[in-house]
């Protein structure tokens, strides 16, 4: 555990040593807020967070990726991966503390949006329920995209390659619904078990939505359901044991 | 402390060690000697636990590098080839890191952090980022790194490649010190520089173990072949190397190209020449006779020691015949 907490505080500080936590935040506040505004402008909006959730978890697709991409695959271009690899270090360790890293920075950039909340119940009366339950398939979403983030980062010494790959699986994840909806039976269901929460309708001024048979559509409603932690958790623990055994697998090559 | 016995490593299907067997003794300073590609790097990687060995058995402080590969890592200080650093941060903040990750705790790194600082004399760069250090500099903090722990073993791949020569002088003598307290293990492909460091020298070629000796007794255990330079006035060239060819105890002669000893030629009028003889059969009385019953100017002749990297060549191209 020590060795976790070790990695992990080293990698939070690089972030915010450096332009790529600032910029991801401003770029972050700047799109959900753009969403949030304009999903509770009309007359008579809904006083809630579905907007700012919509427009959170589709700029997730490529933020998150672009926050985990330097993790692992510049440990491999600077050779430090092998001054870990021959530390007193097991490769999960390495794994969590970097995952861990990331996702308290994506909380902070969370938490920094939380003033959207505020001015909700200062100028309305939004429903808590869903609020809350938004915020914690955000969260569970945010840990989700990082982790195949990393997973992505593990495969070359290449930040872009990482970049690319992660946001290529999660834009794959998003858009299986189009898939699905060309195929019927079990093909269908299976496929649109896997659609992970986010959707083209985000940019329909209407609806500002999220994929109706996504994993993230009842938390945005305001249902927790336990399919759709199963399926984040999952998703988490998957990617990350695939970038350990990445890890692992150099070593026998 | 490290024992090999027949250790393999093949990448795919191509050999990069193949069969080596060899022990470093507590306290020893051991030179790994060989040319690029030898199998000096992939060794070093399988004793630090980095990847394991295809076949055969390696052991570090009694401990097995793929069982107990933790306990291996734990008594093991390493500088890879490519000096792996974060260069966003600062000389202190990295070696805090590393330390760390090597479960040092804080009050330890606390204490020891400053010798260490002073061992390498990094004192006044101890805050500057990683990435603005020069080179040599940048070597330092790689040393700095790998003896923060107080390794029992301390495995150095290269370690004064690419650095300026003034800086490479001190980081050899920094090396020689950190041997008077550490089992070392330390690969070059520069020759004077493993004679100076190391009490022994290992020689690898092609994944194999070519010799294994003292770097003085190396020295004279391969003198098979005696050379002499010579330097006569009033003859031709060939005709002079016709004559030292007829001589049975010679085995070849050739004007000496080097240009320091051109110039001081030209000057003096004589003609420098190269003569291997075999050894033991006082090939340099008959050479003088020769010269003097030919009534050729005799100016010098002067047996010379076989410089390790001659050795080293002889070494390796006679490997690449054998096979």
């Amino acid at each position: 555990m020590r060795f976790i907490s070790v990695i992990a505080i080293k990698e939070i500080r690089t972030y915010f040593a450096s332009p790529m936590a600032y910029v991801v935040s401003a770029a972050f506040l700047a799109i959900t807020g753009f969403f949030f505004v304009a999903s509770v402008s009309d007359a008579f909006a809904e006083a809630s967070i579905r907007g700012y959730l919509a427009g959170a978890i589709f700029f997730m697709i490529f933020m998150s990726p672009a926050l985990t991409m330097r993790l692992i695959a510049e440990e491999q271009k600077l050779g430090t991966l092998e001054l870990l690899l021959t530390s007193p270090l097991r490769e999960f360790e390495i794994v969590f503390g970097k995952f861990i890293a990331a996702f308290v920075t994506t909380m902070v950039m969370i938490a920094l949006s939380m003033y959207f909340v505020i001015v909700l119940f200062v100028y309305g009366d939004p429903d808590v329920g869903p609020l809350l339950s938004g915020l914690l398939g955000l969260s569970l979403y945010a840990a989700a995209t990082l982790a195949v983030g990393l997973f992505a980062s593990s495969l070359s010494s290449n930040q872009i390659v990482g970049l690319v790959v992660g946001s290529g699986i999660l834009t794959a994840l998003t858009i299986i619904d189009f898939i699905s909806a060309r195929v019927t039976g079990l093909a269908s269901e299976i496929l649109d078990a896997f659609q992970l929460g986010a959707s083209f309708s985000v940019f329909d001024l209407d609806s500002f939505g999220v994929a109706e048979g996504g994993h993230f559509a009842d938390f945005a409603r305001g249902i927790i359901s336990l399919t759709d932690i199963a399926y984040y958790s999952s998703i988490t623990a998957v990617f990350l044991l695939l970038t350990v055994l990445v890890l692992e697998a150099r070593r026998w090559r | 402390m490290i024992k090999i016995e027949h250790m393999s490593k093949n990448y795919g299907p191509y050999p990069a060690v193949i069969d080596i067997s060899f022990e470093v003794l507590k306290g020893e300073i051991v030179g790994f000697l060989g040319p690029n590609g030898a199998g000096k790097t992939t060794t070093m990687r399988v004793v630090t636990g980095f990847t394991p060995p295809t076949s055969g058995d390696v052991t570090v402080g009694g401990y097995d590098v793929v069982s107990h590969s933790l306990d291996v890592r734990r008594h093991i200080g390493y500088l890879p080839e490519t000096v792996p650093l974060y260069l966003d941060m600062s000389v202190t903040d990295y070696l805090t890191y590393m330390g760390e990750i090597r479960g040092m705790n804080a009050s330890w790194v606390k204490e020891r952090l400053p010798k260490v600082i002073d061992m390498v004399r990094l004192g006044e760069y101890q805050n500057t980022l990683v990435g603005r250090l020069s080179k040599g500099y940048r070597q330092r903090t790689g040393i700095a790194q790998a003896i923060l722990h107080e390794p029992d073993v301390l495995v150095m791949d290269e370690p004064t490649i690419g650095i300026d020569p003034i800086q490479v002088v001190e980081t050899r003598e920094l090396i020689s010190d950190l041997g008077e307290n550490h089992t070392m293990l330390l690969s070059s492909h520069i020759l004077p520089e493993v004679s100076a460091i190391c009490k022994r020298v290992l020689v690898i070629n092609d994944g194999r173990i070519v010799a294994d000796d003292k770097p003085d007794d190396l020295s004279e255990k391969l003198q098979h072949a005696e050379r002499i330079e010579v330097s006569v006035r009033g003859v031709e060239s060939p005709a002079f190397i016709d004559a030292m060819r007829d001589i049975s105890a010679v085995v070849d002669a050739r004007s000496d190209q080097r240009a320091s000893v051109l110039q001081k030629a030209q000057r003096e009028n004589f003609s420098p020449f190269i003569v291997d003889a075999r050894p033991n059969v006082q090939a340099a009385e008959q050479i003088a006779k020769k010269i003097v019953d030919n009534g050729w100017g005799l100016s010098n002749l002067t047996p010379l020691p076989m410089t390790l990297e001659e050795i080293f060549l002889e070494l390796t191209t006679e490997e690449n015949l054998g096979e």
